[in-house]
Formats: structure tokens, C-alpha cells, sequence
């Protein structure tokens, strides 16, 4: 498997960065650790005449905690978000769910950035947030913005990042409460079958606030408002939790694969939400 | 075809200059170019770690990294973790524990095992199980290679003692 | 002179059989020295690879590789029309069927190898293939054998006479125009009247699905014509790299002596590097045509897709028994997709293979199989994926039935067994279906492994396990797996066992080295199985000398002797058996030395571990070293200089490894996942010559039994599109999937193998996947299960609960 030739550009800086993507327009792609990019190439399935990587580039590869959020350079690695001992303090499921992402040599290299910014539905980092109701910074030629996660993904592969700008940060707001992140996959390196991202506030027994999303169950990550909503009140008890599956499951559109047809995709989206809910509702 | 580029690294101590195209993998870079053949090709979509090598004190697939990537790295691999008259403890353990059959996924597995050891020395079977999940290995049924991880990592532990 | 080593020391020494001796492989292998094909590197090689079909079934309308040729680096594009006239754009399959090298004016499956670039570098020839043009008309699909043998859609026209009649096929008269062959054993009607009579009887239809050997590395080769002496030298992935040589020769016209084929080092075979390949011919063409060495290696996709998939046998089994559960009867039909050619590697008077072995280790007086090889728009092959020839398929088939029969009688499946097995004293014993078993002792091997795992215990606990799940109180079942299988292996007595005409005996040619080491070749090739050790330790007691001092060389046919190479776990029971052979010569020979150096009667020496003693006073002899420097440098009336010996076997029967097998296994019912808590594996494979090595193929063939039976499958949509192309789908369990293994064994030696040995490397699959499958249908068996088929992935296993009512 060879990919198709292409240029190789690693420049020094953004401004480096943004000028080769405005002069190349969506012939060319930046890439962070690549895992996702270059088998996509060796397929010949990506065509990539230009190719922009992002390594030299600095300022994205730091993990920034301060009182009330979290930023997450886009070069951050899942092997530094699972090594990384303030955020295992301040949020706990980002590692929970980075270990539960493809395996350990491509955690060393797959980015946080590339994650998020690839589009692919069968992304764990997407759902999370989503969860977790994260803005990402993105940079373009007229300057930076801000795009809330859950207005980010507008279907496989394309999201409202333009062709000429690059994400560069993942800002989250300082997660509250109990937390899980539950995965079901057929063997390690696999995508999800279903994977679901619970934040869950308690308060005097009851639920105060719960924030839900699950990854590889529509062309885009779902974040239901309404499931959280299902829980705000209860107890956590059954009927909350049927509550809270009827609500995702209506927010959901599975489509058949090898992992299994629409009916079972859908159970397992229902018994997986339960899980991850009663296990962050455990910790909250 | 496209412009050549410059690219140099640093492969098990030795500094390598050349120029190649953006597309070269480095694990071609490595096998063809270096003819350093330890590092295999098994299943070129980063699945099954038979390409492992240490970049820059990562395990990396270098089926999935281009050599101009990997401009001005070190890199381990195979070759570079122990001699003929100087064998690391995972390479004499992995044949005192029969950790190997047909051995192509062996250099990548014992490549992975020297990262997982150097973060973990001391690794319970999940944690082995847990790490070493990037490389696939077709004969042995990974029982053995846990084992022969086992027990370089109470070798290296002792040999550390010892030295304290 | 005075003896200062104990006799066990000596023993030990020469670290011979039965004896765990570490692998002389691993040196090179743990350095990263190993020498696979993709390690070549010639002077001015060529790298070779293909266009490829994406449409399963097709007619091609045009080639144009115009634009290939001007792709810099592309040097020629070969298509079926430059063959032609060599007469290579067709060739012979192993099952006397023949295949396409280039796709001559049609495809048959996805994948299909359409054109071969040949380009300076492997870049120069990816960018060629995808510039070479090809215009296809999409053909109707045929991926169901039923259905094919009902279409009248013609796959191979070839096949079909002018008048529209069906010529006979490789094995006998055909019924369809897309039906390959009928291969029939045992005795239709009396099989059919004891069914019709008998106090019990069930059918079952059972789907074993298509999987593949999948090894870690890809098949590939190097060609090389040296044009100057007219020698071709073919480095590759062979599994049989002898067979290769005479087929190269035969569909090449080069003289088979000057030919050289090597086997180098090899990443797994499991089955895929039996066959012969276009990417070999092509190949070979191309290094004939530019006078260049020419590579070419499969990449993951390609291998999945195209080369050697295994299985794909849809079963009906009909089995009757008393009221008591004494089985009378077993009949068996198969629908045996076989994809676009028949290229089975099975012996050619068995083209369904050793299927006729599925009365399993039962004592089943009457039996009758069917076999119906269906073309259809998938990949060819049919090769034995880590078991003997259609092993797999039929103890699968004879462990599902025993299981479902338990379910009809309402016994337990263990119980079942015990009263159903060939009795020790009946061995050797002839099968309703035409096998002689050497040997065997089921019960004991059945005891032992039932003891072990507290069977008892475990169905108490099971039946908790239902009550409490009844009650609602957990959503986990569990499951206990049962197989006990017979294989046959060691193919084979010449008189039934042949491919393409050549007879499978195996060989061995020793060496004695003046100071007392050796070199023995053989005709076989490890790939992985460790023969370089073993083999040396059959030797190590056979002619005493050290193991450590016997080289074993395999996988070059300049040197080595002509055997029929390493699949269907031959290697131990027909190379092993050449190996001790011509030990034995080696011995007799050094008898009459030691005797004319002690100066006594031939008669009046005895061999002892690793001299010769007189008889009566072990203090004078003559050490193998002593006797092989005499062999060389004293001459000895009467014989001639030298220690050498070749031994051609041609086994009498095959051997038959059996063993008993326990899987505990616990299911989550709502997502289908799996938990194997406990898996117990006796083995009994006669002699055991290196019980680490043992060990080790035993953890590898059942971790592969594990990936069949949970999820490892080649998949195919209506389109006859591969599903399951890369590592992402198809299923390669990593450390973490994989459970710790307990290995027991029980020795029953081969009554007619020289040291007794029956082979080892394909009895944990074969075993394991009805084991596997059976624990989980066992789960389900209380909420009403009587078989599902595999794979057992998350998703099948929750529509089995599903359509139990268990998520209701």
C-alpha cells in the first residue's frame, strides 16, 4: 500500500501553516500525528497532493489547567492526556476514555487535535466533547474563532472547521460531578460498537445535572440534551434511566456494519448508557 | 513522482543523511534504504505492530509515518537493543520462554516490550496484556511472550538491585 | 578408561526426545536477523504487483496500459494476452481444476488479478497500477452455492462444451454448469434404512463459515532468471517448496534441474503458502522478460482478498442413536463453496479432503458424506487453515451433532460422549467411512480431562447460573464447552495420497561431519513450528549425538531431498518419521565401525545412548564421535568411506492425534460479549519430542480456534464485495482477547510411526473451535438453543438471546 506522491511542508509557524493552506485551498490537509491520515493515504481512499504537518509548529502541544477550564493543545497526544496527572485530578474521564482509544503505539502518536478535527464518526474524542461541552479554537487567515463541539460536526468527515483554518485548542469547561466514559468494541484497536460519555452532578441525593453523549451511533457524534434532562430531578432510579435511553435512542440513527445491524446497535447503545450512567452516578 | 527532500536521522546510534520522497514510509526507509530488516510489514493500517520501533522514546508503527516525519529523530530499532554478545534480557528471555514460533512479529513485539518495561518495570499480566495489545502475534497465543516479559522484568529488576 | 559420566547425564547431553530444549530459531529471531522473502535485496530488482478487479463478477472489454507505460519508472505491464502465447495466462490448481494467472476476458471474484505492472521501485509500480485502464460489464453475482447451482447464470464458460453439455470435471461428472464435483463416502442406503428405523434421530444444517489463515506475513517471491546459465532461482513463501519447483518446471518447460526454489524464513503459513499463486507466475514471466530479478509481495488487503481462504462449508448432518444414546447412524451432505476455481489444496483423490473423518472418535457403525463442490464469485482456494485437509469441517460437524443429540435424548453432552467413543481395546479400528485409527484411548484422556475441570461442579454451577438468571437476578449465562476430536494427519501413504500426481512420502538426508556433528535435510519447511529443533532431537536419539551439534536445513531444493513440504501437520509423522529412519541407518553403519574398532562381532555391540557397548561389558566402547572420525580417516574392510544415510518414507497409515478439550465460558446476554473464564486442553499426540514446543503450538492453534469461533470471518455482500479487507474487521485477537491456557496431554503412541509420534501443530484448532462454539451454545442451550452458527461475535450472540426471548 503507497500512497499517491505529494508535497511535504513542516513549517515553523501558524503563519507558515495558514499560507500554504490558503495558496493549496483543499488540496492540502494538515496533519498531526497522522494515524488517521495515512492509512486513509496508503488506501488511496485520502488524495492529499499537499500535505502540511504540524509537528514543528508551536503552542498546541500543552495541557493548561486553570480554575474554572481546561486547554488542551491540538498536538496533545492520548499517551499525554493518559500520563498526565492534573488532568487525571481535574478530569478524569478524558483518560478513561483515551485508554479505551486504538492501542498503545497509536496512542503515542494520535493527537487530541486529530481527533476531534478529522470528522470521523468512529472517533472517541467527538462524543467526549460533546459531553463535556467543549469549544475548540480554530485559526484561519482572518484570525482565530471559537466553535462549540456540539456545533462542530455536521456529518462523516465534515464539520463547520473551514478548508483554510486548523484547530488548534480544545477549551473545557472544568468538568463537575461523576463521570464515565463506557465503550463497547469488538477487540482492541477497534472502533466503538457503542460508546457512551456521562457527566453527572449530584446534589442531596438527586441528580443536579448530567450532560450525555455517545460516539459512532449517526454520521456525527450525538450529544443528547434531552437524556441528560431525563435524569435532572430523579434519583438515578429505572425510570430515569429508561427516561434517558428512550431519549438517546430517539437522537440516534445507527446504520448497519460488521459490528452488527441496526437492532442490535441500537440495544447495545441503550445497555451501554445505562452502564456508563450508573458507573458515573456511583462517583458523583 | 515529487521533490525529493533532505532528510536525516539518527537509527540505533548511527547518523543517516539521505533524500527521499514525501511518500516513503519509514518503515521502507528503514527495510529498503538502511536494509535494517527487523522492523516487518504485517498489515500496513496500523492494526498489527510488526513495523514497531522506538522514535524519540515512542513506540511507533512506522508503516504509518512518513521518513520526512521523522526528520531529525532517534530511532531504535531491533537491531539497536542488544548484540550478539550483549542481549537484552527480553531477547533472552523471549527464547527461554519460547515467547516466539514463525518470529516475524518478534522484533516488533520485543521492540514494544523495552518502552512497556522502561514505563512499567514492573507490569502485573493485565498491564502486559494491556501494552503489549498493539502487536498481533499469529503462532504463540501470547501466553508466552507475557511469560518471557515476566521474566526479563524480574531479571532487569534483580540486575538493577544488584547495582544499587 | 574410566567413564566419569552417569548415563543420565549422557542422556541429558544429548538433549534428544522428550526433552524441552530451547529453539535454535530464536537466536536470529530475537536479533532481528531473521531472512523472510521481503528481505531480498538483489542487485537491479524489479518490483512486480497488480491490477485488481473491485467487481466480483465481470466481463473485460479492455486493457489499456498506455498510461501505465508512461508512468516514470514502469517498465512493462503484463495482461493475459502477453501470457498467452507462453501458454501461462491459465494454470493448473492443485485440485486439477486450472485458474487464471491475468483475467483472460473475464473476472470471477473482487480482487481478481487483471494486469502486473512491473516498475524500478514498489512506488513506481503502485502509481502504474493505477493508471492502467480497464473497462469492465458488470455480470450478475453468484456468492450462494445453492443459489449457483440453481443459476442459470454460467461462470465458467471454459467449463462448458460448445453444445452447452458439461464435460467431466477433475474429479468425476458434473451436474450444473457452476457444480464442480459429487465426491461420496460410505454406504447411501444403509445409512439412509437405519435412520428410518432408528428410536432417535436429528438433522441439523450448520453454516462453518468462510475465514482465512491470515498469516502475519503476506505470501510473496522473488524470481530471478539468470539468463547467462539458464537457471531460475524462485525465493518464497512456499509451504511446499519441492511441489513448487516440479509445477514451475511443468507449466514452464524449464528443466527441473535448473530450477532453484528456497524457501526462506516464513512469517506463519497456517495453510496460505500451500498453493501456487499468479503473483509466482507473473513473476517468473517478468524477471524472463526483462532478464531482471523481479519481486512481489502481497500487501494485507490482496492476501485477505484473493490468496487461500479456508472453510466455507455449508453442512447438513443427520445423526440417529438408541433411546439410550448409542449413535447407529451418521449422514452428512455438504455444499462446498468453492469461489471462481477449484483451487482446494487437498490430495487429489480426496477433493473434499479428510471430511470422511466426521465420525468424529465415536464408534458409529453406519455412515454416509455427500460432497458438492459449487463455484461461485469468490476468492479461490479452499486450503486447510492450522488443521489436515477439511479437518476442521468435520469435527465441527460430528461436535455439533453430538451436541444437538443431547439435546433430543435430553442427556448430558459429557455422558453422550463417554458411551459413544471407540473403546481402546476395538484399535486399531476401522471407520464406516474408510479410516484405519492407529490408535487411541479416549476414555482415559475423557476421565482425566472431566476430573480436572470439576465437571460436576462446573453443571451445578451452571444451573445456578439459569436460576438466577431466571430470577432476574444477573444478565449472565454461562456456558461449558465440551470437544473431544480425532485428527488425521500425516498425509500421506503414498498409494492414497498424491498431489497433482506427486506422492506424499517426505525424506531426510543426514550428514555425519568426521569430528562428530552433523547436518540433516529434509523436504519439509518450518514456518515457525520449530523444526530445526525437533528434528535435531529425533536425530539426537536415534544416533546419539548432541542436538546441539546437528544442523537442520529445510527449504532449498538444491540440497534438499524432494518431500511434499509442511501443512496438515505432516511434517512430525512423515518427515519425522524419514528423520528416524535415516538415523537408523546412520546407526547400523557405525554398528559394524564400533564393532571392527572393538574388534567383536557386529552382533556382539549394543547401541547406548550415545556409543556402542560391547555387549556384557560396558566399559569398552566406542563413543558416535569416536565411530564418525573412524568413518572418515581409518579404512574399514569392507565398507566404504563415510557416514551418510537418506531415508524416503512413505508412511503405512496416517496417525491420529486426538484430544479433550473444556471451555468455561461466561456471556453477557445484552451485549454479547464474551468472558472465557477457564479453557483446559489435553492433548495426546503420541511421543512427545520437545514438550515446550508442544505447548507452545497448542496456546497458537487454539488462540486461532478462539478467532474463528468469536468472530474471524471473510464476509461478503450480494455484490460480492470483501467486507472484511483489512485488520480493522477481520479478526486477529491481540493479547487482551486471549485467555490464559491449561495443557494436559496423555501419551498413546503411534503404533506403526518410528518413534511413536503423531503430530501436534493443528489438534488445538481443530478441537478448539467446536470447543469454543460449543460453550457458547451450551449458555443457551437451557433457554432453549439447539445451534446457531459462527461466528459467535457480540451481535450473533445477542440475536441468539434475542430470538430466545431473553431480552424481553
Amino acid at each position: 500500500m503507497i500512497p499517491a506522491a505529494f508535497e511535504y511542508y513542516r513549517p515553523k509557524d501558524m503563519a507558515g501553516v495558514l499560507s500554504l493552506l490558503e495558496k493549496h485551498g483543499d488540496d492540502a490537509r494538515v496533519m498531526a500525528g497522522g494515524h488517521s491520515l495515512i492509512p486513509m493515504m496508503k488506501l488511496r481512499m485520502a488524495d492529499v497532493p499537499h500535505l502540511i504537518d504540524l509537528q514543528d509548529v508551536g503552542g498546541m502541544s500543552d495541557i493548561e489547567i486553570s480554575g474554572d477550564s481546561i486547554k488542551i493543545g491540538a498536538l496533545v497526544t492520548q499517551t499525554k492526556i493518559i500520563d498526565h496527572a492534573g488532568l487525571a485530578e481535574a478530569a478524569p474521564i478524558l483518560s478513561e476514555a483515551a485508554l479505551q482509544i486504538a492501542d498503545p503505539q497509536v496512542r503515542y502518536m494520535g493527537t487530541v487535535g486529530g481527533n476531534v478535527a478529522n470528522g470521523d464518526p468512529g472517533n472517541d474524542m467527538p462524543g467526549l466533547m460533546q459531553c463535556l461541552n467543549a469549544i475548540f479554537t480554530v485559526i484561519g487567515t482572518d484570525g482565530e474563532r471559537q466553535i462549540a463541539a456540539r456545533d462542530f460536526y455536521e456529518g462523516a468527515y465534515a464539520t463547520a472547521r473551514e478548508d483554510d483554518e486548523v484547530l488548534t485548542a480544545v477549551i473545557i469547561p472544568m468538568p463537575k460531578g461523576g463521570y464515565a466514559y463506557e465503550k463497547q468494541k469488538r477487540k482492541i484497536g477497534d472502533y466503538a460498537t457503542a460508546a457512551a460519555a456521562v457527566q453527572i452532578v449530584s446534589g442531596g441525593g438527586a441528580c443536579v445535572s448530567a450532560s450525555i453523549a455517545m460516539t459512532n451511533l449517526s454520521d456525527v457524534p450525538v450529544f443528547s440534551a434531552d437524556a441528560g434532562a431525563a435524569l435532572v430531578g430523579t434519583s438515578v432510579d429505572e425510570a430515569a434511566l429508561k427516561a434517558a435511553v428512550t431519549a438517546m435512542l430517539g437522537d440516534i440513527d445507527p446504520t448497519e456494519d460488521n459490528r452488527g445491524p441496526v437492532a442490535f446497535k441500537n440495544h447495545v447503545a441503550g445497555i451501554i448508557l445505562r452502564r456508563a450512567i450508573a458507573r458515573a452516578w456511583s462517583r458523583a | 513522482m515529487s521533490k525529493k527532500m533532505h532528510v536525516k536521522l539518527k537509527v540505533n546510534g548511527k547518523e543517516e543523511e539521505f533524500l527521499a520522497e514525501p511518500r516513503e514510509l519509514l518503515i521502507y526507509t528503514l527495510r529498503e534504504r538502511l536494509n535494517i530488516t527487523g522492523p516487518h510489514i504485517g498489515c500496513e493500517t496500523s492494526h498489527c505492530g510488526a513495523c514497531t520501533v522506538t522514535i524519540d522514546g515512542k513506540s511507533v508503527k512506522s508503516c504509518t509515518m512518513f521518513a520526512v516525519q521523522a526528520e531529525g529523530s532517534e530511532i531504535t530499532t531491533i537491531e539497536g537493543i542488544g548484540n550478539p554478545d550483549d542481549l537484552h534480557p527480553l531477547q533472552t528471555a523471549f527464547k527461554e520462554h519460547h515467547g516466539l514460533q514463525c518470529g516475524y512479529c518478534t522484533p516488533g513485539m520485543i521492540t514494544r516490550a523495552t518502552k512497556l518495561l522502561e514505563e512499567t518495570p514492573n507490569p502485573t499480566e493485565e498491564e502486559i496484556r494491556f501494552g503489549m495489545a498493539g502487536n498481533l502475534c499469529r503462532c504463540t497465543g501470547y501466553q508466552n511472550i507475557v511469560k518471557s516479559i515476566q521474566a526479563a522484568a524480574a531479571e532487569m529488576n534483580a540486575a538493577k538491585e544488584a547495582a544499587e | 578408561m574410566k567413564d566419569e559420566v552417569t548415563r543420565e547425564e549422557r542422556v541429558d547431553n544429548l538433549k534428544g526426545l522428550g526433552c524441552s530444549r530451547k529453539r535454535v530459531e530464536d537466536a536470529r529471531f530475537t536479533q532481528g536477523k531473521g531472512n523472510y522473502v521481503d528481505d531480498i535485496k538483489l542487485d537491479g530488482m524489479l518490483f512486480g504487483d497488480f491490477v485488481r478487479s473491485p467487481y466480483a463478477h465481470a466481463r473485460i472489454k479492455s486493457v489499456n496500459s498506455e498510461p501505465a507505460l508512461k508512468v516514470p519508472g514502469v517498465l512493462a505491464v503484463l495482461t493475459a494476452d502477453d501470457l498467452r502465447p507462453l501458454g501461462l495466462h491459465w494454470m493448473p490448481t492443485l485440485a486439477g481444476d486450472k485458474q487464471m494467472v491475468l483475467a483472460d476476458g473475464k473476472v470471477l471474484f473482487q480482487g481478481q488479478e487483471v494486469a502486473f505492472v512491473v516498475a524500478e521501485d514498489r512506488y513506481a509500480a503502485a502509481d502504474g497500477i493505477e493508471a492502467v485502464e480497464v473497462e469492465y460489464e458488470e455480470l450478475p453475482v453468484l456468492v450462494n452455492p445453492h443459489e449457483a447451482l440453481k443459476s442459470d447464470v454460467v461462470l465458467r464458460e471454459d467449463l462448458v462444451a460448445e453444445d452447452g453439455s458439461l464435460p467431466d470435471g477433475a474429479h468425476g461428472p458434473r451436474k450444473h454448469h457452476n457444480h464442480i464435483f459429487t465426491w461420496e463416502a460410505g454406504d447411501r442406503e444403509p445409512t439412509e434404512e437405519v435412520l428410518a428405523n432408528a428410536d432417535v434421530v436429528v438433522e441439523q444444517e450448520m453454516y462453518y463459515h468462510r475465514t482465512h489463515p491470515c498469516p502475519l506475513e503476506t505470501c510473496g517471491c522473488v524470481a530471478s532468471m539468470d539468463k547467462v546459465n539458464g537457471k531460475l532461482t524462485l525465493w518464497g513463501t512456499f509451504q511446499a517448496p519441492h511441489a513448487i519447483r516440479t509445477v514451475v518446471s511443468l507449466i514452464s518447460g524449464i528443466e527441473e534441474h535448473n530450477i532453484r526454489v528456497v524457501s526462506p524464513d516464513i512469517g506463519g503459513g497456517f495453510g496460505n503458502k500451500v498453493g501456487a499463486y499468479p503473483g509466482y507466475v507473473c513473476s517468473v514471466v517478468a524477471s524472463i522478460v526483462t532478464g531482471k530479478p523481479v519481486k512481489w509481495i502481497e500487501d494485507r488487503m490482496d492476501n485477505l482478498m484473493t490468496t487461500a481462504f479456508a472453510r466455507d462449508y455449508h453442512m447438513t448432518g443427520k445423526i440417529s442413536a438408541t433411546k439410550e444414546g448409542k449413535i447407529t447412524a451418521l449422514k452428512c451432505n455438504v455444499v462446498a463453496d468453492h469461489g471462481g476455481f477449484d483451487a482446494c489444496a487437498d490430495p487429489t483423490k480426496f477433493p473434499a479432503g479428510f471430511m470422511n473423518i466426521c465420525t468424529g472418535s465415536y464408534d458409529i457403525p453406519t455412515a454416509f458424506l455427500e460432497v458438492d463442490g459449487v463455484y461461485t464469485n469468490k476468492a479461490p482456494g479452499g486450503v486447510s487453515y492450522r488443521c489436515s485437509f477439511r479437518v476442521t469441517e468435520a469435527v465441527y460437524l460430528i461436535e455439533r451433532m453430538i451436541e444437538v443429540l443431547a439435546i433430543e435424548l435430553n442427556m448430558d453432552a459429557a455422558e453422550l460422549r463417554r458411551i459413544n467413543f471407540i473403546k481402546k481395546e476395538q484399535f486399531p479400528y476401522k471407520a464406516a467411512l474408510g479410516w484405519e485409527y492407529d490408535s487411541g484411548d479416549y476414555h482415559t484422556a475423557w476421565d482425566k480431562a472431566l476430573k480436572t475441570v470439576d465437571y460436576a461442579g462446573l453443571r451445578a454451577e451452571q444451573a445456578q447460573r439459569v436460576a438466577d438468571f431466571k430470577a432476574g437476578k444477573t444478565r449472565s449465562i454461562m456456558g461449558i464447552g465440551l470437544s473431544f476430536f480425532t485428527e488425521i494427519v500425516g498425509a500421506g501413504p503414498v498409494k492414497n495420497c498424491d498431489i497433482l500426481g506427486l506422492g506424499m512420502f517426505d525424506s531426510c538426508e543426514i550428514r555425519i561431519h568426521p569430528t562428530g556433528s552433523a547436518i540433516a535435510r529434509l523436504g519439509t519447511i518450518s514456518q515457525g513450528q520449530g523444526h530445526a529443533t525437533t528434528f535435531a532431537q529425533i536425530l539426537a536419539s536415534e544416533i546419539g549425538l548432541p542436538a546441539d551439534s546437528i544442523t537442520i536445513e529445510e527449504g532449498d531444493t538444491d540440497t534438499a531431498p524432494y518431500g511434499l513440504g509442511t501443512y496438515g501437520s505432516r511434517s512430525t509423522p512423515v518427515a519425522g518419521a524419514a528423520t528416524a529412519m535415516a538415523g537408523r541407518k546412520i546407526r547400523a553403519k557405525a554398528q559394524m565401525i564400533a564393532a571392527y574398532l572393538l574388534e567383536v562381532h557386529d552382533n556382539d555391540v549394543e547401541f547406548d545412548v550415545d556409543r556402542f557397548v560391547v555387549k556384557g561389558a560396558p566399559e569398552k566402547f566406542k563413543t558416535m564421535k569416536e565411530i564418525a572420525f573412524a568413518a572418515y580417516n581409518q579404512a574399514i574392510p569392507g565398507l566404504e568411506p563415510g557416514l551418510e544415510a537418506v531415508s524416503y518414507y512413505d508412511p503405512p497409515n496416517m496417525t491420529y492425534p486426538f484430544g479433550a478439550y473444556v471451555c468455561v465460558m461466561d456471556i453477557d446476554v445484552d451485549t454479547g460479549v464474551t468472558d472465557i473464564r477457564r479453557f483446559y486442553a489435553l492433548d495426546d499426540c503420541g511421543t512427545r519430542i520437545n514438550p515446550m514446543i508442544i505447548e507452545g503450538q497448542v496456546h497458537g492453534g487454539l488462540t486461532e480456534a478462539l478467532a474463528v469461533a468469536l468472530g474471524q470471518e471473510i464476509a461478503y455482500d450480494k455484490q460480492g464485495n470483501v467486507k472484511t479487507g483489512t485488520l480493522m474487521d477481520f479478526f486477529l485477537p491481540t493479547a487482551w482477547e486471549v485467555p490464559n491456557y491449561e495443557t494436559d496431554f496423555t501419551v498413546t503412541p503411534s503404533p506403526h510411526h518410528p518413534i511413536g509420534a503423531k503430530g501436534v501443530g493443528e489438534s488445538p484448532h481443530v478441537g478448539g473451535v467446536p470447543c469454543f462454539s460449543n460453550a457458547v451454545q451450551d449458555a443457551f442451550r437451557p433457554f432453549g438453543n439447539k445451534h446457531t452458527n459462527m461466528p459467535h461475535d457480540h451481535w450473533r450472540i445477542w440475536q441468539m438471546a434475542s430470538k430466545l426471548g431473553m431480552h424481553d
